[in-house]
């Protein structure tokens, strides 16, 4: 009976590709997943037993809507010593429930209908829905493997009109492994400044980059204020399912996102807020462990996958690698169904990112030595049927 | 002991031809092949190469010298002996010891670790001087053990037994079979 009574706005969106994958690969024994987007590390022990203290403790109730003062401390305090972005734990500082949340929040702020958001593509699954919730208008734009999936001034240019509002940036990037320059962002700091755009920066790969430091966009001369810069500790604490990230940016947006925070969720679990806490306190030796373990699986797979004949850009960030399947002739849905088939490996087909995906796929590597390994040699085995 | 795979390396360097002058290996390199030894003793030198970005003769050549300079030690098997239902007696002994001019508890302790049945010597501050871990097949040959060479050295002034009733973690690894934690087979 409720079928009809759907909203629009929820039906026009389809349903999920990484959705539609996972069901196929539950029914699938022995598979080696490369198709995760979290670690494979359990959150760091002193993070977990500060949680458990907590509870101990009573810590049980609700706390401020902007999250607890000493987290929101803690965070500003980072953002400065990282880089030197000057933040007010006061009202420049939001707790959500995720980067997730932080990006809806951070859409349903800024967005009026019919205005347009510009989203680099391939990009990560959540951006459009999002967007379309919020009643904007998701405008792709491409980036392409020969430029290492680099965002161009260019390509942006091309796709801005009288109603772009917002540009959504992620790098590190999900899923393509991208990350962007001081100078590389520079370029696009330029046009967001010519056609007046607001930047949502979700940063959430910035512990896990490669190669060069990491520079996030609100760092840019001019850009704190044009920017809402988010960030959380899923995949650099390895904490997905605490489900805890904040935002940052100018007091007026930060209220507004708060505005719909304190009534949509009234605040984050207080728990998740103290194991946050220790992470930020405490946790930067273990992030930096697991970076380096990421690190020598990126180098494993990436040099396997060009041996075993698959052309791929070398990523400098987060932990997925998107070589091109192009040589196969076959399209990403189809290469992916077929290697979890024949050889019982789980990637996720490159078109669940957007058109601009289509020709690639993508394998994450939170995944260990030992299954990486045991998974590229299941692959050179498919691609030399 | 079983020899683990690496071992291979010391005496069978890799067949590669390519003898291109092999560049020096940095510290960090050394380090990242000894993590990764660490956690997997078995590990090919192709399959380190790979991870840490060097090649297989400069994996090689560095296991090599890290053999010779003795930092690597040896390639151990961490076992649950337990699990295969060959469960040994272990116990922890405080022994007092009157040191010796001269020697301090070098001599005496020198003595003791070339027993087989002492597994872990250490020299320890606070209510006693050595702490010896000693294994056996039962209780008894434990205690005869103690009663027979231990305690009746000269310079043992007092030991005291703990029998070790359960291992819950040696050598850094947990030895107990916690529930099998499953993510998500695909997430975005
Ligand atoms: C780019 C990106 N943003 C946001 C998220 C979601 O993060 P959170 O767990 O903080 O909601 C993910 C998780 O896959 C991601 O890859």
């Amino acid at each position: 009976m409720m079928r009809d009574k759907i909203a629009r706005r929820v039906t026009q969106v389809p349903p999920s590709g990484i959705r539609k994958f996972f069901d196929l690969v539950a029914n699938v024994e022995g598979v080696i997943s490369l198709g995760v987007g979290e670690p494979d590390f359990i959150t760091p022990w002193h993070i977990r037993e500060a949680c458990i203290y907590s509870l101990e403790r009573g810590y049980t109730m609700y706390t401020s809507n902007y999250g607890l003062p000493e987290l929101r401390e803690e965070i500003a305090l980072a953002t400065r010593r990282d880089y030197r972005i000057d933040y007010s734990p006061e009202n420049e500082v939001l707790v959500t429930v995720g980067v997730s949340e932080a990006f809806d929040l951070a859409i349903r702020a800024l967005v009026n209908p019919g205005e347009e958001v510009l989203i680099p593509e391939p990009s990560y699954v959540a951006y459009k829905p999002c967007t379309i919730f919020a009643g904007g208008i998701p405008v792709s734009v491409p980036t392409r493997a020969e430029d290492e999936f680099k965002l161009l001034p260019e390509q942006l240019e091309a796709k801005v009109t009288p109603r772009s509002k917002v540009l959504v940036l992620n790098y590190p990037n999900n899923p393509t492994g991208a990350t962007m320059s001081k100078r590389d962002l520079e370029a696009i700091a330029d046009v967001v400044v010519e056609h007046d755009l607001v930047v949502i920066s979700d940063e959430i790969y910035d512990k896990l980059t490669y190669e060069g430091k990491h520079v996030p966009f609100a760092a840019l001369n001019g850009m704190r204020e044009r920017c809402i810069y988010l960030n959380g500790f899923s995949k650099s604490y390895a904490m997905t399912g605490w489900r805890i990230g904040y935002a940052l940016g100018e007091a007026e947006v930060i209220e507004a996102m708060m505005k719909i925070h304190q009534y949509a969720m009234l605040c984050a679990p207080i728990m998740s807020q103290k194991a946050a806490l220790e992470a930020l306190r405490r946790g930067n030796s273990a992030v930096e462990e697991m970076r380096q373990e990421y690190n020598r699986r990126r180098r494993l797979i990436v040099k396997r996958l060009r041996e075993a004949g698959l052309e791929c850009f070398e990523p400098k960030g987060a932990f997925y690698v998107f070589p091109s399947i192009a040589s196969t002739g076959m399209s990403s849905e189809e290469f992916a169904e077929r290697l979890l088939r024949e050889e019982k490996v789980a990637v996720v087909p490159g078109n669940a990112f957007g058109e601009g995906g289509e020709g690639h796929v993508r394998m994450a590597y939170a995944a260990s030595l030992r299954d990486i390994n045991e998974a590229m040699s299941r692959l050179e085995r498919f691609l030399s049927r | 002991m079983i020899p683990a795979r690496l071992t291979y390396n010391i005496y069978k360097p890799c067949a590669c031809k390519n003898k291109k002058a092999l560049q020096v290996i940095t510290m960090d390199k050394k380090e990242e092949i000894l993590k990764l030894l660490e956690g997997d003793a078995r590990l090919t030198a192709a399959e380190i190469a790979k991870a840490v970005g060097l090649s297989e003769e400069e994996v090689d050549k560095a296991i090599a010298e890290l053999e010779k300079s003795g930092v690597i030690r040896k390639y151990k098997t961490v076992i649950n002996w337990e699990k295969l239902g060959r469960e040994k007696v272990a116990a922890l002994i405080d022994v007092k010891i009157t040191p010796e001019r001269e020697h301090g508890y070098d001599a005496i302790a020198e003595r003791i670790m070339r027993f087989p049945e002492v597994k872990n010597l250490y020299l320890v501050s606070g209510m006693y001087d050595l702490s010896v871990l000693v294994e056996g097949n039962t209780m008894k040959e434990v205690a005869t053990f103690v009663a027979e060479k231990l305690a009746p050295l000269p310079q043992v002034t007092s030991t005291t037994t703990h029998f070790i009733l359960k291992k819950y973690k040696e050598d850094g690894d947990m030895l107990y079979d916690g529930e099998e934690l499953r993510r998500l087979a695909v997430s975005p």
